[in-house]
């Protein structure tokens, strides 16, 4: 029945063109949006994870309160211990403790007075050690613009725009002035070396990356660090495995003291929660409308393909073929529409989605002020779902679609047919 | 019996008279005045300590001050080790700093001034007003109070113009001393931004001398900050290359 059915089909293309079309059409824009989505929500994650949170981040219970501000002054002291134990209890995991300041990146004239001036954002992290995590987490030797990373203490890196900002060139000193932990100011020279690209709008625009210990001297924040962060090895957040580092290290701390240490998962930290559980049911949602919009839409083929086959189908009443048999072979044929068109659709939408995957759009013109930790080049993620989401609402919306306006079969009159037929 | 509680009633009659009498006699603006001038000398050389009590412990530091006028003068920490050397120029609405450890001259401009100095509860903004309240506020007479026993007036102080830290103050001034025993300070949308309580005072040259002082940024976790003043000379001649950007360097 099935090779009878797709011959029909085959043969008589006004009948499966238009809804193979359309099926093929809303699989694929179904594909390419859960795969541009699910590619907005990798980088999201990628991008605060390396820049902001870590998969696993731990901070003091004072700091985390007002982490927001960054407050030097409630970090965690005695980190070396702490890592050492860190490394000990989860050694799948790579530590590394950061420290971010803010202040102002001063850059002298040949008289060493100030020249020009500019608030900085910076981060602290270990450039320093030979086998340090962090090139490979911040991508820092494939962000280098102009210049060369840094080789030894008192050397920093600069966003390539903020160096442009300040009109300096690899090898000037510049001097930041911030706050030590215990608020006094603090003016420490450094030599820019390089400039770099984060590809973090909100980072280019005024960064300074440093090795943490000349940060620890300059802030007096000597086995200090704002925060330890933690990262899978595979780069890809797992939640339910962070949830339970999480509780076990969190278990081992549990003194009430305001700066004992305190874990918590990249979801938890910064509002991620909200913002994964949002993304999560917009998959949901995007899913939902795709079946509703088809479904009418392959509804009112199905009239339509009714209205052109209403000889055919009363010709086939007339004959004695019995209307549930005739509603049958309908929904067969609209399922195997529905497997043709989500095969094709999702064959183009995860082309469409890997395409985007590889050449990605670069919204940094939308980026200029936003303070997000987000990368300017947005890529579509192409993962497992992406080959078969596009199968629930191709195969759901025409099911219902030739349900709906199959119906009409049984409104039929057998006495009626042959006034009808006009025979 | 009698005649001895008429002299007692005679007598409080009396203290009442010349107590309301002195309210009467002074002005907000001729208060704030004497405060000024009590304040006020042509020059100054002090040593004082600062005991900053924030969350995590507290820390002293210490300091030689010259001051010249209204709005001259230089600082040089002297403790603890990061700080020594360390020193601070202001020259009327400018304000310099310098660090040995860079060797560098900062100008301490726009928002930094806003920060802390020292890791205390006072801002640069703080050190660069001119020593003359009356300069800078309007003051009313707002009522009385009693302060470690000593009598005080109220005085709310708003400012005379918009470039001003504190859009309004209120003081407690000893009606006897004419020194302020305890300060609140204002934003203009009336939020109490910090407080000042005067600890000890001591009669130096002639003139009232806070000894002691407890400085609190409201917005600041922590103790606040106290002030010791160490020692005061008054209308010392002070050379004038002490206030030269060059002398920071010295």
């Amino acid at each position: 029945m099935i090779k009878f059915l797709l011959k029909g089909l085959w043969r008589d293309r006004s009948r499966s063109l238009f809804p193979l079309l359309t099926v093929a059409i809303g699989v694929m824009l179904c594909v390419f949006l859960y795969s541009w989505m699910n590619g907005v929500e990798s980088e999201f994650i990628r991008s605060t994870a390396h820049f902001a949170t870590g998969h696993l981040n731990i901070m003091s219970r004072a700091y985390a309160n007002e982490a927001d501000q960054v407050p030097n002054d409630l970090a965690m002291i005695g980190i070396d211990t702490l890592l050492t134990k860190l490394r000990a209890n989860y050694p799948e995991i790579i530590w590394t403790p950061r420290i971010k300041f803010g202040g102002l990146l001063d850059i002298p004239d040949k008289n060493g007075e100030t020249r020009v001036q500019g608030p900085v954002s910076g981060l602290a992290v270990d450039l320093l050690t030979p086998d340090s995590p962090e090139w490979k987490i911040l991508n820092i030797r494939k962000s280098i613009v102009r210049g060369r990373v840094p080789e030894k203490s008192g050397e920093i890196l600069i966003g390539d725009e903020f160096a442009r900002k300040l009109d300096v060139q690899p090898g000037a000193i510049a001097t930041l002035i911030t706050s030590t932990m215990y608020g006094s100011m603090s003016m420490t020279n450094f030599t820019i070396v390089g400039t770099v690209r984060f590809g973090v709008a909100a980072m280019d625009r005024g960064a300074m990356l440093a090795d943490i210990s000349d940060i620890q001297n300059a802030l007096d924040m000597q086995d200090a660090a704002g925060e330890i962060l933690g990262f899978f090895p595979d780069d890809i957040y797992h939640d339910k495995l962070a949830e339970k580092i999480t509780a076990s290290f969190n278990a081992r701390h549990a003194s009430g003291d305001q700066f004992s240490p305190e874990m918590a998962t990249l979801r938890a930290r910064s509002g991620m929660a909200d913002y994964l559980n949002m993304i999560g049911s917009y998959a949901g949602i995007i899913l939902t409308v795709f079946v509703v919009i088809l479904s009418i839409v392959l509804w009112n083929a199905g009239l339509m393909g009714s209205l052109r086959r209403y000889g055919e189908i009363g010709v086939r009443l007339a004959v004695g073929e019995d209307k549930g048999h005739i509603y049958k072979s309908m929904l067969i044929e609209a399922v195997m529409i529905g497997i043709i068109g989500s095969i094709l659709g999702t064959v183009l939408g995860v082309a469409v989605s890997y395409y985007l995957q590889i050449k990605g759009v670069d919204i940094s013109f939308i980026m200029k002020n936003t303070t997000m930790m987000i990368s300017n080049v947005i890529r579509a993620q192409v993962t497992p779902p992406s080959f078969f989401i596009g199968f629930i609402p191709g195969l759901l919306a025409t099911f219902l679609g030739s349900a709906i306006s199959g119906i009409g079969i049984y409104r039929r009159q057998t006495s009626q047919l042959f006034k009808e037929l006009e025979v | 019996m009698r005649r001895l509680i008429l002299l007692i009633v005679i007598a409080v009659g009396m203290s009442l008279i010349t107590i309301s009498g002195i309210t009467q006699t002074f002005s907000g603006e001729e208060i704030l005045k004497k405060v000024d001038d009590n304040q006020y000398s042509e020059s100054k050389i002090a040593v004082s300590r600062m005991i900053i009590h924030g969350r995590r412990g507290s820390r002293t530091i210490e300091a030689k001050t010259w001051i010249q006028g209204a709005d001259t003068s230089f600082t040089e920490y002297l403790a603890p080790a990061r700080e020594e050397g360390t020193k601070m120029l202001k020259l009327g609405d400018k304000l310099w700093m310098y660090s040995p450890s860079t060797d560098r001259t900062i100008m301490i401009s726009g928002h930094m001034l806003r920060q802390s100095v020292m890791g205390s509860d006072l801002s640069y903004e703080d050190m660069m007003e001119d020593h003359r309240l009356e300069n800078l506020y309007d003051a009313k007479v707002s009522g009385q109070d009693t302060l470690d026993g000593r009598p005080c007036w109220i005085l709310d102080l708003t400012a005379k113009k918009e470039d001003v830290a504190y859009y309004s103050r209120k003081i407690w001034v000893d009606q006897e001393r004419f020194i302020m025993l305890k300060e609140n300070r204002y934003a203009k949308s009336g939020k109490l931004l910090k407080t000042t309580q005067i600890r000890d005072v001591e009669k130096m040259d002639n003139r009232w001398v806070a000894k002691s002082v407890l400085f609190k940024d409201v917005l600041k976790q922590g103790e606040g900050t106290e002030f010791i003043l160490d020692s005061i000379q008054f209308d010392v001649p002070i050379p004038d290359y002490m206030f030269s950007k060059a002398a920071l360097r010295k």
